[in-house]
């Protein structure tokens, strides 16, 4: 099952990779990783998406904590939070079939980006499932390549990720 | 205004300003500069022959003393050479600093000459380390190197500096007090949960201790045996807690686990209720986990949350230090004593004291047959009185010594237990004896290990450091041969080593040691007293043991601890032990 770990880290050198080996060391593969900046200074937040049974996660969860350069992990409900990811999509496309491929993007919302004789490139955001879903309409066109920026989320609620315990169940 | 010294002058003055006293290493180029303050300098620095002998013999030393062990070494090699030992202290939950030069600033990435990435190789095997790019940053990562080394659960860290930071000069200023916003371990258990403890312990019909190292790094022996003492209940002492209740002590019931007796085994199979405090369910302990006490409920204390639940459901989870736990257990329960609650365990009791009677450790010295290794280990208990400290490498004798050996008091009983390094026990001797030079520090070492690290042989002959070397010489890899005999049909697969080669007694001689040697079980006081009358090098003792010795108790890997092997000693009691023991006391389901 797919778990999203929201980590609170020092903006320090080698945080990542502490934080990526405890994952590695039981095999496990990241499924999407996004990091960036916060509203404290010095403090970045990953975005971990991992597909592991719920027991070695605990396990994971609870060494992340014990890392040095780690001030919070939680684990976000899927239904108690709202999850975004951004693409960015380049599908070939030339005059005869642009234009359906622009309704599909005004469909989903999507920006474009960036057109030629031959290719549009689309930005889409939103869940992932979105996502997928575009692609899969876009598929048929010709995906030349795409880029994701990796799940980000937040709880719903007005509590931060400071006031949260590490499950929302204990 | 601060004077500018150089980032080497700062080290060596962080080091001092945490009380460092002794440290172990070997210099090289990148860390040329600290060598050259260290001459000007209140610690002693001992040269190791090999960074390997160096790390284990910071944590003999943090073992045998309780403060932190320090190393250094050079970049690459060094460094990598460093990481056997962080990772046997990492495991063991040991104290150690260890400094490595670095290549400078400019060069590092370049895969420059002795370049490795040294923090990168040791994240799987530190607590944390250290890359300090600036000068500026050298005593405060010293001070926090130290403070998250020995405090919470200890562990190894490591604080890598690149050489022209170690050259640069800049104004020193003293660290502040250690300021990590992402560690603050988590020391005084939840007050609750206590109770809830204490409220099952008495409870509890056939309640165990499961007493760990942790109980020891938290200095608290004497909490527990007042908690033994006051409630009643055995002890069973891993082999990280060897000592921590003495050995002649009623309550306690020594070893559990692979190599554990049979009584220390079978009473956490049969109990309803685990007490385990500082441990962690290593799969040494608990055998085949689905099968392991299967009618006990659990207390498990520990000061790392981590810990609790990894294993084994905790049905009472403390997170705190072993000794504040123990103490506000005590309180608990003399709480619930005082408003007329007792426990009743003496049908409990009484089937322990039988198991012990009838299935002590058990081993046969023929009188004219070749020396047991078991033997010679309880002649080096009884002479010292177990008032040494021991150290073992890793195989059977280390089992054998942590069998044989009646300990009497915490921090007397080193090794590498967790990781299984081969080749502790020479150079942690080396640093257990650095650190208490008035005790009188034996190696129990095999002959496997021996070679693995008896170059330190000479680093103790030059320092006057006079360590007790006996070598259970049983001319094999001996626990691997044991695994063959037993697991693969007899079918011996590179394990034999050969009593001769080398000869340990000429060896010891080269390295400026006393070699004695020792085949024949009337020689073996003899020879013991012999080699403790040596006090100004190393005594090298060449016991040329039984080849075929194997070690037992035996849990086989994989099995239940139901399915513990007596071995050939019980022979003749084999039929009835299956029905009277086994199946006296089935374990009830548990909700």
């Amino acid at each position: 099952m797919k778990h999203t770990v929201s980590i609170l880290v020092e903006n320090k050198p080698g945080v990542l990779m502490r934080v990526a080996s405890l994952f590695s060391r039981r095999g496990f593969n990241i499924h999407s990783l996004a990091v960036g900046t916060t509203e404290t200074a010095d403090v970045s937040r990953m975005t971990i998406v991992v597909d592991l049974p719920d027991k070695p996660l605990e396990h994971v969860t609870k060494q992340l904590h014990k890392l040095i350069n780690v001030l919070k992990v939680i684990e976000l409900e899927p239904t108690g939070s709202v999850v975004r990811e951004l693409m960015l999509i380049k599908i070939h496309a030339e005059a005869q079939n642009r234009s359906q491929v622009f309704e599909l993007a005004e469909v989903f919302r999507a920006s474009i980006v960036d057109v030629t004789t031959d290719s549009v490139t689309a930005e889409v955001s939103g869940p992932p499932d979105k996502l997928a879903a575009f692609e899969d309409l876009v598929r048929s066109y010709g995906i030349i390549e795409l880029v994701k920026t990796g799940r980000i989320a937040l709880a719903r609620g007005a509590r931060g990720i400071k006031d949260r315990q590490l499950r929302a169940a204990v | 205004m601060s004077k500018e010294i150089s980032g080497a002058q700062a080290l060596m003055r962080a080091l001092e300003a945490q009380g460092v006293q002794h440290m172990f290493g070997i210099p090289g180029g990148a860390i040329l500069p600290a060598y050259d303050p260290l001459l000007d300098s209140s610690i002693h620095h001992i040269l190791a022959r090999h960074e390997q002998g160096a790390a284990h013999a910071a944590d003999g030393y943090a073992q045998a003393s309780g403060k932190v062990g320090v190393c250094m070494a050079t970049s690459g090699p060094g460094a990598t050479n460093l990481v056997t030992g962080l990772a046997s202290s990492y495991m063991d939950s040991v104290p150690v600093v260890a400094v490595t030069g670095q290549v400078p600033r400019w060069a590092i990435g370049s895969d420059a000459f002795q370049e490795t990435d040294a923090t990168g190789i040791t994240v799987p095997v530190t607590k944390h380390n250290w890359l300090i790019m600036d000068p500026g940053d050298i005593a405060q990562t010293i001070a926090d190197a130290f403070h998250v080394a020995s405090t919470g659960r200890p562990g190894p860290v490591l604080v890598d500096i690149p050489k022209d930071v170690l050259q640069a000069k800049f104004p020193y200023t003293d660290a502040s007090a250690p300021d990590l916003p992402g560690y603050q371990p988590k020391l005084k258990p939840n007050v609750r949960q206590v109770k809830e403890a204490a409220r099952l312990i008495l409870e509890a019909e056939r309640p165990i201790i499961y007493a760990g190292g942790g109980i020891i790094a938290s200095g608290a022996g004497a909490a527990l045996q007042k908690l033994a003492e006051l409630t009643g209940i055995h002890v069973v002492t891993t082999v990280m807690a060897r000592g921590v209740l003495p050995d002649d002590h009623p309550r306690c019931l020594g070893m559990p686990g692979m190599h554990g007796n049979y009584t220390a085994v079978m009473s956490m199979q049969r109990s309803d209720l685990l007490i385990a405090l500082g441990t962690r369910f290593d799969d040494r302990v608990t055998g085949k986990l689905s099968a392991f006490a299967p009618g006990a409920k659990v207390i498990h204390a520990d000061i790392d949350p981590a810990e609790i639940g990894k294993n084994r459901h905790a049905d009472v989870p403390i997170v705190g230090d072993a000794r504040l736990v123990i103490e506000e257990l005590i309180g608990a329960l003399q709480a619930e004593i005082g408003r007329g609650a007792t426990g009743d365990y003496a049908a409990w009791t009484r089937q322990l004291d039988e198991w012990r009677s009838r299935y002590p450790y058990r081993f046969t010295q023929p009188d004219d047959g070749m020396l047991k290794p078991q033997f010679v280990i309880s002649r080096i208990s009884e002479l010292t009185g177990g008032n040494g400290i021991y150290v073992a490498g890793v195989g059977q004798h280390q089992m054998w010594a942590s069998q044989f050996i009646r300990f009497r008091r915490p921090r007397t009983w080193i090794n590498s237990g967790g990781l299984g390094a081969m080749g502790f026990g020479v150079p942690a001797a080396m640093g257990a004896k650095v650190a208490m030079p008035d005790d009188e520090v034996w190696c129990i070492d095999g002959d496997g290990c021996f070679q693995m690290t008896c170059q330190e042989l000479a680093t103790m002959a030059v320092e006057k450091i006079p360590v007790k070397i006996g070598i259970m010489n049983n001319a094999y890899l001996g626990m691997v041969r044991q695994w063959q005999e037993l697991f693969y049909g007899e079918r011996y697969s590179q394990v034999k080593f050969g009593w001769d080669i080398p000869d340990y007694v000429k060896l010891a001689e080269a390295y400026g040691c006393v070699g004695l040697r020792c085949e024949s079980p009337d020689e073996v006081d003899a020879i013991i007293e012999k080699a403790r009358g040596v006090d100004d090098r190393p005594a090298v003792i060449d016991f040329r043991c039984d080849p075929m010795e194997n070690c037992y108790p035996m849990v086989a890997a994989g099995t239940s601890n139901d399915d513990i092997i007596l071995g050939p000693a019980f022979e003749t009691d084999h039929e009835t032990h299956g029905d009277t023991l086994y199946d006296q006391d089935p374990p009830e389901e548990d909700s």
